[in-house]
């Protein structure tokens, strides 16, 4: 599904990533954990193509076509879905109304008719019971005034509006409450099959005790330092991140 | 109305002024310039009675004395007013008695500009004036009409068969010497709507007017005038749309309603006239005074407007709130694009007790234009716990367009209760990043990003009329992102 090679990028003159190397097959589950700045907000920018960040190595390939060649519409379009970590506000336009607007411009591109009311309609209630989200809230102005769980809600109900094939989530967990994180942990269970994967990124392992990942990466500087199954966030839960740092203090002197 | 973004969407891609055809057509024209003998030709052309030639003249000799106007934040070369034709007419086969009757070449130019003048093929609930240059070419449903006792018909019919309402009422909110623009329009205006509704009488359709400039050379002149007696209403729209030309063109309106005791007028437009193109050659002088007055307890007048076209836009629809209780709206979209420049916003002036305002206006700038909001709140004497509510947002793409916003306010009544809010923002990069990652390309993302800003004024347009205006806003601002 996707295959990251030697990926390098960066920002004006800072080099932020500096050789991801990631494969993530069609129904697994990856999370990528890190401490703050290590650029795992960077690596889901670039793969969702924010023109800002500035790739300078590397390749990424998405369901076999080269990925870093398309406008961030057409990787939206061909199923990549970013849960961003601090989603925008935009006045006046309402979340039924974005999401139709986003659901038919890919429709379009996928060369299929665009869902008429009484569809949209029907697929936004069932989607909304996944997340548990209200009609009066996507009534409202996109992120507008909505508290912090309530936005990362209204991305994952987006997310389970669009079935995309690969959906990042970044720091989805942040700011939610235990309920929350449940509810928005339940959402992805359910939308989870053999057919689609998940990047998980998460500062904690909180989070992966609801969403199970298949498996787990450190990033660290840019690069992934350490990669392992679950137990790995469990023991960076208990070890801190500094055992990572110091492991890696040893590896480079030795 | 937010349903249809798909439309809008497709047609975001469509380049160009749309509505930049001109029409072959013979035209019927006064020689070029002005003086008291072109006043003479015009009103003969249109049989007027002898008090409405004086009353021509007069505005004429006073506009000789004034000066054009140079407050406002625009810029524009010198006008040569000897250089403009003040009257053309097309040159129709026979008149025409029906609709069926007029001119196909005509009916097409309207249906080019998606106005059918076949009454079975309008959209329901709307009856439409169709002028032309200086004169009006058919008006629909005004049978129907009729039998409610509404006047609906072009200002020349008005003249011939209403002499005395017109004579009552023509000036009656903007006096010819009002300013320049409106002595100019006095002098030697040619067409335009008027509209009556008698007491207790609810217009059953919206009732419109499509204001097309079609030959060369020539000045737009028209005149407008909307009577609501006690206790009537009406929803009014006007659209107008012209020939993409090299050189610049006059349209200088004049706009007045009435509206007595408990009535209500709503006048929508949707102004789209030439803006000239990316250089800022070409394009419509937009130079218009629109004024109402509740003149009755309880009345209310709201105008609202979306802006997109003219190379520059000076006008400032006002109302005057004399009776009681009245009640005064200004809803404006102004959009400018490219070398655009508009100078518009509203007047409030308060004179009866518990009367109310409320202003909002939306800026968009894009381009290297030049957009401002220019307000004036008056509260007179004896206007005891009159009441205004200002917001004026401004919206920039890009960093080469200015946004300026001018708010007067004068209180001579310490009851009244004043607020005026005012925002300036940008797109955000971010913001269309983020519709970029739901499948959106830049120009939807746009086109959605402003209808949002938009909506509270896009909200207050009759149906019929609200996905054409949100279109335009996307159509008006392509190419200006990315
Ligand atoms: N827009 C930016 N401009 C400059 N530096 C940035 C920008 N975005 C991120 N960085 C820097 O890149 C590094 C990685 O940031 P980020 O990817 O947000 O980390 P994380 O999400 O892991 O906390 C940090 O040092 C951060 O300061
Ligand atoms: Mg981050």
């Amino acid at each position: 599904m996707l295959k990251i090679t030697d990926l390098h990028a960066g920002i004006e003159e800072k080099k932020i990533l500096k050789g991801i190397n990631l494969e993530i097959k069609a129904g697994e589950v990856h999370a990528i954990m890190g401490p703050n700045g290590s650029g795992k907000s960077t690596l889901a920018s670039v793969l969702a193509g924010r023109e800002s960040f500035e790739v300078t190595g590397g390749s990424v390939a998405f369901q076999g076509k080269d990925l870093l060649e398309m406008s961030p519409e057409d990787r939206a379009r061909e199923g990549m879905f970013l849960a961003f970590q601090y989603p925008v506000e935009i006045p006046g336009v309402s979340t039924t109304n974005f999401i139709k607007t986003a659901v038919n411009e890919t429709r379009k591109y996928r060369g299929q008719e665009p869902l008429d009311a009484v569809a949209f309609l029907k697929l936004m209630k069932e989607r909304m019971k996944l997340v548990q989200i209200d009609q009066s809230l996507l009534s409202r102005s996109l992120n507008e005034g909505f508290s912090g769980g309530e936005k990362k809600r209204n991305e994952i109900f987006q997310m389970a509006m669009l079935e995309p094939k690969l959906a990042i989530l970044d720091e989805t967990d942040s700011g939610l409450d235990i309920d929350a994180l449940r509810i928005v942990a339940n959402g992805v269970n359910q939308l989870r099959s053999k057919d689609n994967a998940f990047l998980v990124v998460t500062h904690y392992q909180r989070l992966l005790e609801y969403i199970v990942p298949d498996f787990v990466h450190v990033l660290y500087n840019g690069r992934i330092v350490k990669s392992g199954t679950k137990e790995l966030a469990l023991e960076l839960e208990e070890k801190g991140y500094d055992f990572i740092k110091n492991e890696l203090l040893v590896t480079e002197q030795a | 109305m937010y349903e249809e973004n798909d439309d809008i969407l497709g047609e975001v891609t469509s380049s160009e002024y749309k509505y930049g055809f001109v029409t072959d057509i013979e035209s019927d024209d006064a020689p070029k310039g002005l003086n008291e003998d072109i006043i003479r030709f015009i009103s003969a052309k249109k049989k007027e009675p002898g008090w409405l030639l004086e009353w021509r003249l007069k505005a004429y000799r006073h506009w000789l004395t004034m000066e054009e106007p140079t407050w406002p934040n625009v810029q524009y070369p010198a006008i040569n007013y000897q250089d403009v034709i003040y009257y053309s007419a097309p040159k129709q086969k026979i008149a025409p008695n029906s609709l069926d009757e007029i001119d196909p070449e005509l009916r097409r130019t309207f249906e080019k500009l998606g106005i059918s003048l076949q009454e079975q093929k309008r959209l329901t609930g709307v009856a439409v004036d169709a002028v032309i240059d200086s004169v009006s070419i058919a008006t629909t449903f005004k049978e129907e009409l009729a039998e409610l006792g509404i006047i609906f018909c072009s200002m020349s019919e008005a003249v011939q068969e209403h002499p005395e309402l017109v004579r009552k009422y023509i000036g009656s909110v903007v006096p010819p010497t009002d300013n320049y623009f409106s002595a100019l329009n006095s002098a030697v205006f040619t067409d335009g709507s008027f509209c009556f509704i008698p007491a207790g009488v609810r217009c059953p359709m919206e009732l419109s007017t499509y204001f097309r400039i079609n030959a060369a050379n020539t000045g737009q002149f028209e005149r407008t005038l909307i009577v609501a007696e006690a206790g009537a209403y009406v929803s009014y729209l006007e659209g107008c749309t012209a020939p993409m030309r090299d050189e610049n063109q006059l349209h200088a309106a004049v706009v007045e309603i009435v509206a007595m005791e408990k009535a209500e007028v709503k006048y929508s437009t949707v102004q789209n006239w030439y803006p000239g193109d990316k250089d800022g050659h070409g394009g419509i002088y937009n130079f218009v005074t629109k004024r109402g007055i509740c003149q009755g307890d309880y009345s209310k007048i709201s105008w609202t407007q979306v802006e997109t076209g003219s190379a520059i836009t000076w006008k400032y629809p006002s109302v005057i709130l004399k009776g009681d209780y009245s009640n005064g709206e200004f809803y404006s979209v102004a959009v400018t694009n490219n070398m655009q420049q508009a100078d518009t916003g509203t007047k409030m002036i308060h004179l009866g007790k518990h009367t109310r305002s409320r202003i909002v206006s939306k800026g968009i700038s894009a381009g290297k234009s030049n957009n401002s909001y220019r307000g004036l709140v008056q509260v007179g004497r004896n206007a005891t716990n009159a009441r205004n509510f200002s917001q004026c947002d401004s919206l920039l793409l890009g960093d080469k367009c200015g946004a300026h916003t001018f708010p007067y306010i004068e209180v001579k009544n310490n009851t009244a209760v004043v607020e005026h809010e005012a925002t300036t923002s940008k797109i955000g990069e971010d913001q269309i990043f983020y519709c970029n990652q739901r499948g959106m390309d830049t120009e939807t993302a746009v086109a959605l990003i402003i209808n949002g800003f938009a909506k509270e004024v896009m909200n207050q347009l009759p149906m019929e009329f609200a996905v054409e205006a949100q279109k335009l806003l996307a159509i008006s601002l392509e190419g200006s992102v990315g």
